[in-house]
């Protein structure tokens, strides 16, 4: 019978294909990109934060934000999260009697949550339309409405849950912290560091900030120390306090490969609401699945040849009129 | 010729006013009542999106499972014209009619769910397209994929027009179409998993594994053969035909080979990736995982003997269970799966609901249409 012969040959035709192209396409694995040499970014040291909020209302005026309620009598901004028109918000977290501060037990901490500009960022690999892009010298993650089609890709992939969509307007947004790289023009940086009043949030390159973080963990705690404030090698801003009880470890010098905003804390990240991550990106291993598949199209191409070739074999060309007198 | 053995397609003829296009006509303003609400007010005022659950039912159910089952026509092509099985022939041109509707359809949906989508345009910008992205793939893809469908499915239009010439210039270029109608949907069905990769710990460990691309293409293949199942149980009962039990017991056959190749490979990625022992943590994401398997592992005990394959009622249940398989798996890995933080939740609204339910009867209403006023099902043996 002619036509398990022709399955056969079907099947061995595609399968070869396939297989051709998987072993001829060269291994495109891609590796976690790391921070740009030049990263801007900013440093979070939850033990200076003393929980004003200066920077949440400073990131609402920079960005043109307007207040959001969650009390009865709407008379102060007073948003519990991020969302497409809050980009920076200060978490708090309380244990038992919430007596020492930075302490996980019967104890009370700060956290900053606003965007962490990923080294390798899974929001700017899931776009699209490149609306969310990586300045290739500063590394800041920044937004184009203008381009964005409003898909929410970002909002599904970013592991810290920072672009957030605006569903109260009918032409809503993505948001989310761009560092305020539209205010350097005139001189100025992030608003959230230029006006904290403790150096919690302090602003400069990330390798600046990375060794001022090490500087401060291997500090011992409760002697004292220089903190700056505002920039890194900026005016001198700097004042004396007691060193905190850090945890021996920097958030974001190595989660997903690296993040432009470090952070320094006294309780465990994973329980003040920043996530476990492994030191390699999502966005690595799934461009790394599409250019597999997809290099230069050869596969596809490769696959399309087959099935042409036995489809052109298969298919009469007056497939459809022959069947119209079949009856 | 293969193809004279088949009785050729031909019109059903009928009313095309009854209780089932009256209620999909219902369904149908309802949704465009809706949507009005929707692109004046924002996607807040009619759906329960939010931050955490940024994607709904509008693209788990109507884009990411719709083009599943949207399957047919590219299963059932890839069988009779790649593999050369010409006595499914009857079979395509059904399978492809429901394909065309499921992916035009989520192709107009998908418009209803992007928050700026005057903004569409740059998906095939050079200038701004991100080669990288998976979903930029996906839209390419799913995008042609449309058109050469519409391409595939012209000769019936053409035919009932009566303009012949048009067709058979067609006709000559229909095995390129055909190739590349079996080539594009293995790509982005495919994809179409892979883009839970980027999201990286946020889905579950029983659904998070880069074998992505191939669990989504043998589900949708499977899948592709269970709606045809479902959908010829369905037409030859509701337009009072004989069931096309010659063609459909040995297709189910088929079906069942590329199930088996599904749970091995998700069987055995399960085990290497050390997930399976979340699938015993009492939890909801387990309950929904064992759920899953259960609809993909009873077909198998329901229709594994050939003497069960014959048995239209049999096939019409295996059909079911490998359709909602392929759903929960889908509907497990965008939704029940994803976990991007404390505080959020996600039910669909009511509005979201009909929408997507009008959505489905513009399918039905579509189907029935055409296939009473255009040559898509064989011509029944009694009306010779």
């Amino acid at each position: 019978m002619g036509t398990r012969r022709d399955f056969l040959k079907g099947v061995l035709a595609s399968g070869a294909a396939v297989t051709a192209c998987v072993a001829a396409v060269p291994a495109a694995a891609r590796e976690t990109r790391p921070r740009p040499p030049e990263a801007l970014g900013l440093l979070y040291d939850a033990t200076l934060c003393v929980g004003c909020k200066a920077c949440v209302a400073a990131c609402k005026e920079a960005n043109n934000n307007p207040p959001e309620f969650s009390t009865v009598d709407h008379l102060w901004d007073t948003p519990l999260d991020t969302s497409g028109h809050t980009f920076n918000i200060i978490k708090m977290y309380r244990n038992g009697t919430m007596e020492v501060k930075d302490q996980e037990k019967n104890g009370y901490a700060f956290m900053k949550t606003s965007c962490m500009h990923c080294g390798d960022p899974s929001c700017v690999s899931a776009c699209p339309v490149s609306a969310m892009t990586k300045d290739p010298v500063t590394g800041v993650v920044g937004y184009n409405p203008d381009k964005c089609i409003g898909c929410r890709y970002c909002v599904a992939a970013c592991p810290f849950g920072i672009p957030k969509y605006q569903y109260d307007s009918p032409t809503g947004r993505i948001g989310k912290c761009e560092l305020c790289r539209h205010r350097t023009k005139d001189g100025h940086y992030s608003a959230c560091a230029e006006v904290c009043p403790t150096g919690a949030t302090l602003y400069g390159k990330t390798s600046d900030l990375l060794a001022e973080a090490k500087r401060r963990i291997a500090l011992k705690p409760g002697t004292r120390t220089t903190y700056p404030r505002g920039k890194v090698g900026g005016p001198d801003q700097s004042y004396e306090a007691p060193v905190g009880n850090y945890l021996q470890h920097v958030y974001g010098e190595k989660e997903y490969g690296g993040t432009q905003v470090l952070k320094l804390s006294g309780v465990n990240f994973a329980k003040v609401g920043m996530p476990d991550l492994p030191p390699d990106a999502a966005a690595a291993l799934s461009e790394t699945i599409q250019h597999t598949l997809y290099a230069n199209l050869i596969m596809p191409f490769a696959v399309l040849g087959a099935m042409t070739y036995v489809a052109k074999r298969n298919v009469k060309p007056d497939d459809a009129s022959t069947d119209k007198e079949g009856s | 010729m293969a193809n004279n053995q088949h009785a050729a397609p031909a019109p059903v003829g009928g009313s095309l006013v009854n209780a089932v296009t009256l209620t999909c006509g219902v369904l149908i303003a309802l949704m465009v009542a809706i949507l009005a609400v929707r692109f004046l007010f924002g996607l807040g005022a009619v759906t329960a999106l939010n931050d955490g659950y940024p994607w709904g039912i509008w693209i788990v159910v109507d884009v990411v499972i719709g083009t599943a089952f949207a399957c047919g026509g590219f299963s059932v092509a890839m069988l009779v014209y790649i593999f050369n099985r010409g006595e499914y022939h009857p079979l395509v041109r059904p399978a492809l009619l429901a394909s065309l509707f499921g992916y035009t359809l989520a192709g107009a949906g998908v418009i209803f769910d992007l928050g700026r989508w005057w903004n569409v345009w740059n998906m095939f910008w050079p200038g701004s397209i991100n080669p990288n992205s998976v979903m930029f793939e996906v839209a390419m893809c799913i995008s042609l994929y449309i058109v050469v469908m519409w391409i595939e499915f012209s000769p019936v239009v053409l035919e009932q027009l009566g303009k012949d010439d048009a067709r058979r210039k067609v006709g000559k270029a229909m095995f390129f179409i055909i190739a590349l109608g079996t080539v594009l949907p293995m790509m982005h069905q495919s994809s179409l998993g892979t883009l839970l990769v980027v999201m990286g710990y946020q889905i579950h460990p029983l659904w998070q594994t880069p074998l992505q691309p191939a669990l989504y293409l043998l589900t949708a293949i499977t899948m592709g053969y269970a709606v045809v199942l479902f959908e010829s149980c369905v037409a030859s009962s509701a337009y009072r035909r004989k069931i096309e039990m010659h063609m459909l017991t040995p297709m189910a056959k088929v079906m069942l080979g590329f199930l088996a190749v599904y749970l091995l490979i998700r069987i055995g990625d399960l085990l290497v990736r050390g997930a399976l022992s979340q699938a015993f943590v009492p939890s909801v994401e387990a309950l929904s995982f064992w759920l899953e398997m259960a609809c993909f592992i009873a077909p198998l005990i329901l229709i594994g003997a050939e003497s069960n394959r014959r048995n239209p009622a049999k096939l019409f249940l295996a059909g079911i269970l490998l359709m909602l398989g392929g759903a929960l798996l889908r509907l497990n890995g965008f939704l029940i799966g994803y976990e991007t933080g404390d505080g959020f939740s996600y039910f669909p609204t009511l509005a979201e609901v009909l929408v997507t339910a009008g959505m489905f009867a513009i399918e039905v209403l579509g189907y029935i249409i055409i296939t009473r006023r255009f040559p898509v099902l064989p011509r029944e043996e009694a009306t010779h």
